[in-house]
């Protein structure tokens, strides 16, 4: 990672799977995850296949993230907030509702 | 150009579920047929219906049908070597307050009635047991068990295959411009060939009134365009297909984790110019409907609404059987609802063909009952 | 937002700045939406606040921007920004969703202004994480300052030479550049250079960024003939081919980048007419020379309707905001011909340049149509070449059945980063052109909407039954 000089720009904090990170005030979801090297941001609900942000612009949609618990947004789209609680999206999401053990056959 | 002349058994024109299942029987019985479709197979409603496959709410002369066409789902990879995605956890319709659930009470009465016992009154707790996501408020349902949905891409493309194994001929891309009486044939002509037969069946959906026409006959089916939804995956939570007794929905969870809606929500249809346009209103209607039997629904995302063009009849059951002059048969017009008897009408016309007759009661959707009403 | 606007613009890049800016100081009643919260489409990405000091990084054309964008903020348009449009109907209504909301309104004309998108680069190892596009590092610069060290760029076209470039300004250590322009190019490119002549400048930069990179010591090779990026759960690796030899190089980010494509899927899915430009690879929407559509009251301006860089985005939204604001009896055909016809002129001049560039840097087909049967087509639905190969012979003729049989273009992105390489794979197949197949029948919402917003959608009072 190398930084380029900027004007100044206040901080904010955000959390990524339960890790505080700072991010610039004004910058997108994803650049503030890339600017800490993570690149990868969720699982892949077909197959499990770990994937990150593609084409930063909003048309990939493979920066998908789990926002503050809500699923699929785009990390690239998002702009951070203080104390905002981004994690991973495994799969498909979680739209946090509790559902019966029983699995589906195949 | 010219285009020399095919014969055949037996021509069928649409090349949707009803054409392919259609041709397939006749196939089976050593009839040599011919599929005229106008674009290909599966492109209108066939290939982009919600899929269900169901006895429940069906108007009543259709459900002595629906519970023969359940037999056959239940093999259906016997008959055309594909399961279709055929998934059979059942259909509920949910009562959100007392009188909705009268109403329930009363319509399984109606079936009952008419000897079938399919449609069984579940109470809250049920209901909660059945649909563990639904809304704290529904007090019950409508329940089928058995029922379920399948995928209808895949289903109309596994009959044109299988029907294409037997020795169908299918000609995509050919639509018919006119039908004419040939001796004791009726000649079909395209822009690309020109094919006679004794023996034509009008599988055309939307656009079987004017085949009909040609035919001598007379169906004022109109193009309709419903409207349907789908969602990006979500986790799994609910496994039979939901529709309401308030509100207009329909609504389905596949294996991948998608999830699609619909109901009676219209969109405006082009039929002459293979076009559907969709209404964001009634959309949004669908998604209150959604939302308000399943909360969880608040967090999908909709990735994707299309409507497909369908027939509809004015009583909104289809027409099935023999036209008034010889040779002609019909099949077209399901309203809506035709995905799941697809499999059966294609043996009900074989079987009318072959051998005059058959067993189920198909009065009801005689084409003409319309002729008769013309005048009124 | 009202429900009735004179002229709604889609888009905030340079198409839609100068578009908004012209229509409203003749006094139309204006709407421009975009789904960014700045105005600068991708070309001028943070050039209302771009906080980068050295400016000599980003370049003299990026600050180009500034003025179009000063003079946007000082007119009147109703700027809806963070707003996303998911339709826009044959009928013009126009569906947009902001802060989770939605809502439907109309407008007497529309341009959109969508801009471009990379054009897919479906090899093995795409999908890994650490790979992205040069335009995201683009993005990444200017937004927020970001650059990875040690990256692989590998590719061809003027932006990846740019991005490298900027790179390199900004003291930036750059792991290799992978060119794969076809060496045939030059000899192909070479009847369209006196076009490109008329933009000397803008070659001899091109010119300079190449030269710069290759002198600085930076590993530069040309003529790559194949490439595969390799990595468990990340990107480890990228492997090329060279004359018929394969290396590899280790690295953890590889920027991918071969040319930039007309972002469609609103205008084909408001029933805009497009045709496939066999040159370009790509497809084009079908305008008039006011950028008007086949559809009545929508018009098409900038990348989004076929490539041209940022000064003729700029002159085709002045054009067509100048025919909307004819055809709504704004301005008499007089005035909006004194303004068109220079602008007009000075469009031509500017696309002087694009046949050379278009052949020059024409992607190889064995980068647009995978040869490895393994290889992701679709990302999002994970549909491998391999499997697209077998479903069209088990008869798909066109991408809509090929939905049909695999999901391929099912997923979130619509089709975006597939549907070129899939049309081009069935046309290969069936041996015909891809304008001879079906396009990918597109529909709204053209990017998804959230069912709770769909169910809060603000009904307009003449439509509800």
């Amino acid at each position: 990672m190398h930084e380029i000089e900027m004007k100044p720009s206040p901080k904010v904090s955000i959390e990524f799977d339960g890790q505080t990170l700072q991010a610039n005030e004004g910058e997108t979801v994803a650049a503030a995850l890339l600017r800490q090297t993570h690149l990868a941001f969720r699982t892949t609900p077909v197959t499990g296949k770990s994937r990150g942000p593609f084409c930063m612009m909003g048309v990939c949609f493979d920066c998908l993230v789990e926002i503050d618990g809500a699923p699929n947004k785009q990390a690239c789209m998002t702009y951070v907030e203080d104390g905002m609680r981004v994690k991973r999206q495994l799969g498909a999401g979680d739209t946090g509702v509790f559902l019966s053990d029983e699995e589906d056959t195949q | 150009m010219s285009t020399s002349k095919q014969t055949a058994d037996a021509i069928i024109v649409g090349g949707g579920l009803h054409g392919c299942a259609t041709a397939l029987y006749l196939a089976m019985r050593g009839v040599n047929c011919a599929v005229l479709e106008k674009d290909y197979v599966g492109r209108h409603a066939s290939g982009v219906n919600a899929g269900g496959v169901r006895r429940l709410g069906r108007a009543l002369p259709e459900v002595p049908l629906a519970d023969t066409a359940l037999s056959i789902w239940r093999n259906i990879e016997d008959l055309i070597d594909d399961d279709c995605g055929f998934k059979s956890l059942g259909q509920v319709k949910v009562a959100e307050n007392n009188a909705e659930l009268s109403a329930l009470k009363n319509r399984a009465k109606t079936v009952q009635d008419i000897g079938f016992l399919h449609e069984e009154i579940i109470d809250q707790k049920q209901l909660r047991e059945l649909l563990p996501a639904v809304a704290s408020h529904c007090i019950g349902g409508l329940y089928v068990n058995g029922d379920g949905h399948a995928n209808p891409y895949r289903t109309v493309t596994a009959f044109k295959r299988k029907a294409i194994s037997m020795g169908v001929r299918i000609f995509e891309q050919t639509p018919v411009n006119e039908i004419v009486r040939h001796g004791k044939n009726w000649l079909v002509k395209s822009p690309s060939r020109k094919i006679e037969a004794p023996i034509i069946v009008n599988c055309a959906g939307a656009w079987g009134g004017s085949i009909a026409a040609q035919l001598g006959d007379y169906a004022p089916v109109e193009a309709q365009a419903l409207m349907l939804m789908i969602t990006a995956r979500m986790p799994h939570f609910v496994k039979p297909v939901v529709g309401s007794q308030g509100r207009t929905l329909s609504f389905k969870q596949f294996d991948n984790g998608t999830v699609m809606m619909g109901g009676a929500y219209q969109g405006s249809a082009e039929p002459e110019q293979n076009n559907t346009h969709l209404s964001f209103n009634g959309l949004a209607k669908n998604a209150r409907a959604a939302t308000a039997i399943f909360p969880i629904m608040r967090q999908a995302t909709i990735v994707r609404s299309w409507a497909g063009i369908e027939g509809v009849m004015p009583d909104n059951i289809p027409v099935i059987g023999a036209g008034s002059a010889d040779g002609v048969y019909h099949a077209f017009g399901f309203s809506a609802h035709g995905f799941a008897l697809g499999p059966l009408v294609g043996k009900i016309i074989t079987d009318l063909i072959d051998v005059g007759d058959i067993e189920l009661p198909i009065d009801a959707f005689r084409i003409q009952r319309f002729s008769q009403n013309k005048d009124i | 937002m009202k429900d009735h606007y004179d002229i709604a613009i889609i888009g905030t890049g340079p198409a839609g700045m100068a578009a908004a800016t012209v229509a409203s100081a003749h006094g139309a009643d204006v709407l421009i939406v975009d789904e960014q919260p700045e105005v600068g489409g991708q070309i001028y990405r943070g050039i209302t606040h771009q906080s980068i000091k050295d400016k000599t990084i980003l370049g003299d054309d990026y600050y180009k921007g500034q003025s179009l964008a000063d003079a946007f903020a000082a007119s009147n348009a109703d700027h809806v920004s963070g707003a996303t449009v998911w339709q826009v109907s044959p009928e013009r209504e126009i569906g947009i969703s902001k802060d989770g909301a939605a809502h439907l309104l109309t407008a007497d004309q529309v341009i959109i202004a969508t801009g471009a998108q990379e054009r897919p680069f479906p090899i093995p190892g795409w999908t890994l994480p650490g790979v992205m596009t040069a335009g995201s590092a683009q993005i990444l610069l200017k937004s927020s300052g970001i650059t990875f060290s040690n990256a692989v760029f590998a590719g061809t076209g003027p932006l990846l030479y740019l991005i490298a470039y900027q790179y390199l300004k900004a003291g930036v250590p750059i792991r290799a550049i992978l060119d794969t322009t076809p060496k045939s190019n030059r000899l192909k490119a070479l009847p369209h250079l006196p076009g490109a002549l008329y933009h000397l400048s803008s070659i001899m930069k091109g010119r300079k960024w190449i030269k710069a990179l290759k002198s600085s010591g930076t590993l530069f090779i040309e003529g790559i003939d194949n490439l595969k990026i390799t990595g468990k759960d990340s990107t480890e690796a990228i492997e090329y081919l060279l004359q018929n030899k394969w290396h590899r190089i280790e690295a953890s980010n590889v920027f991918l980048h071969q040319g930039v494509v007309p972002n469609v899927n609103l205008a084909m899915a408001s029933g805009c007419i497009h045709h496939w430009n066999e040159q370009k690879l790509c497809w084009h929407a079908s305008t008039d020379e006011w950028g008007s559509s086949n559809v009545p009251g929508i018009s098409i301006a900038g990348d989004g309707g076929g490539i041209g860089g940022a000064i003729a985005a700029e002159y085709q939204g002045r054009i067509t905001a100048y025919q909307a604001l004819y055809t709504t009896n704004k301005v008499k055909k007089q005035e909006r011909d004194i303004n068109v016809l220079p602008t007009q002129h000075a469009l031509t001049h500017e696309m002087r340049i694009r046949p050379f560039l278009d052949v020059m840097f024409r992607p190889a087909t064995q980068f647009r149509i995978p040869t490895d049967d393994a290889t992701i087509v679709c990302r999002c639905e994970e549909v491998t070449a391999g499997k697209i190969r077998e479903s069209i012979s088990l008869g798909c003729a066109g991408p809509n059945q090929l939905k049909g049989f695999t999901r391929c273009g099912m997923g979130p992105c619509q089709g975006r980063f597939c549907s070129l390489s899939v049309s081009e794979l069935i046309a290969k197949a069936q041996n015909v052109s891809v304008n001879e197949l079906e396009q990918l029948r597109l529909r709204p919402p053209v990017k998804p909407l959230m069912l709770a917003e769909l169910a809060n959608l603000t009904i307009l009072a003449s439509e509800d039954t």
